[in-house]
């Protein structure tokens, strides 16, 4: 019998082969954080300091934003040809699968992230005047937080029939108190006014909590009708 | 011999809609039932149910001596109508991965097994999502067959299957009967099992109504 973890990089070598394939995540991500990059920065004309001060929460909606969409595609494959039943009726644990979506959605987002960081840098003339190398930090955190919800709450919202708008009402909600880490983090980076450690930790704590509840009421929504 | 699977005054409903209104049979084991009936008799749901993918409302299904049917998945093989593949991925590599979700070894050998057991070539790099319909149907009878089944649970298998294909697969699940699995086939194509099907089940309403081991008189008796 596979271990979990065996199960974890079967599925998420297969999700990745698709995407390799199909590429619908990320471009889809990428022409959605191209636009609002490009359409903000027509939109107003920052100072630096100005930039500093917004950059936070412009750079995040456009990730959560993008992110959606590769939320969304996740499970469009599995549902597509009813393949999720195949795996329901196998015994891999549906931890496996979960871990494995989670993980493949935190990469997209990451390479999505690490693309569009330079044009964000370069638009918006943005130099941190905080410690950078905690930058790194909150993105990894935050983007986790991002997809471990979005993941379980797009799993959850596959069987409804408008399930594209069910998952930002699901998700961004629930998703406040990280997005609200997030911004706050980024800017105290940027702007170098005040500790980001505060929120780190509360992202950290955040994670932490929602990867336990997820994968711990994940089975039931995998075997629900 | 105890039954393979027993069900007992099986409901399930759908909201308001019960598809299922009590359903009571046993199956012996090492038989081939062909599973009739028209358009919204039930059939679909009592395969899904069987095989857990629809826990009933009221009732139980007890599977293999048990009804914790998840404890015997590994012991269940099941094709549904759409084909349960990734229509990007070649064969090979669906199975590939299917193997890995119920035991990882050997995985190669039992695919090329499996895919040449259903006349189809293990080499074909070609993805799913441009094969037939018909190879598609026998691809998918492949991902069913991969973890050697028990039960094995078969919804509509021969639909957009040319006649000789689907008569090779007949024989192929006659071949499967004899090695002692029991198989449960959904269609509507009775006539292809006609001779190979140890009973004919015909369900009307959500209920069975009759079971005989002539196709003739199961039709007649509808």
């Amino acid at each position: 019998m596979s271990t979990i973890a065996g199960l974890t990089r079967a599925t998420l070598a297969k999700d990745l082969r698709l995407e390799w394939r199909s590429k619908d995540a990320i471009n889809s991500m990428l022409f959605f954080s191209l636009l609002v990059v490009v359409i903000f920065s027509f939109s107003f004309d920052p100072t630096a300091e100005e930039s500093r001060r917004i950059a936070g929460g412009l750079v995040w909606v456009a990730f959560l934003f993008a992110a959606v969409v590769a939320l969304n595609q996740t499970w469009a494959r599995e549902v597509r040809n009813q393949v999720l039943d195949a795996y329901r009726v196998s015994p891999a644990p549906p931890n496996a699968l979960f871990l494995a979506k989670v993980v493949g959605n935190f990469i997209f987002v990451s390479v999505l992230q690490a693309l569009m960081t330079p044009l964000f840098i370069v638009f918006y003339n943005l130099r941190a005047l905080g410690p950078v190398y905690q930058l790194p930090i909150v993105a990894a955190l935050g983007t986790w937080a991002l997809v471990v919800n979005g993941t379980f709450f797009a799993a959850m919202s596959l069987r409804t029939r408008s399930r594209e708008i069910m998952l930002p009402l699901l998700l961004f909600p629930i998703s406040i108190p990280a997005l609200l880490a997030m911004v706050e983090a980024t800017g105290a980076i940027l702007t170098g006014e005040f500790s980001a450690k505060f929120w780190i930790v509360l992202l950290a704590a955040y994670d932490v909590v929602f990867t336990i509840a997820s994968l711990f009421l994940f089975g039931f929504v995998l075997q629900a009708e | 011999m105890p039954p393979a699977v027993v069900v007992t005054d099986l409901v399930k409903q759908f909201g308001r809609f019960a598809a299922l209104r009590g359903v009571n049979a046993e199956f012996a084991p090492g038989r081939l039932y062909a599973i009739l009936g028209d358009n919204g008799a039930g059939k679909t749901t009592l395969l899904r149910a069987l095989a857990g993918l629809a826990p009933p409302t009221r009732g139980s299904v007890s599977v293999l001596g048990t009804t914790d049917l998840r404890s015997i998945c590994g012991q269940l093989g099941y094709m549904a109508h759409p084909s349960l593949l990734y229509d990007e991925m070649s064969g090979m590599e669906n199975l590939r991965y299917f193997a890995r979700l119920h035991d990882g070894s050997n995985a190669d050998q039992r695919c090329s097994d499996v895919i040449r057991a259903v006349k189809l070539d293990p080499s074909l790099t070609r993805p799913v999502g441009q094969y037939s319909q018909g190879m598609r149907q026998r691809m998918s009878l492949a991902r069913a067959l991969l973890n050697d089944p028990k039960i094995l649970l078969l919804d509509e298998p021969f639909s957009n299957v040319d006649v000789r294909s689907a008569r090779g697969m007949v024989s192929l699940l006659t071949g499967l009967r004899d090695a002692g699995k029991t198989i449960f086939v959904v269609t509507h194509q009775a006539s292809l099992l006609e001779g190979a099907a140890d009973e004919f089940v015909w369900m009307e309403a959500g209920k069975i109504v009759s079971r005989t081991p002539d196709l003739a008189t199961a039709t007649e008796t509808a």
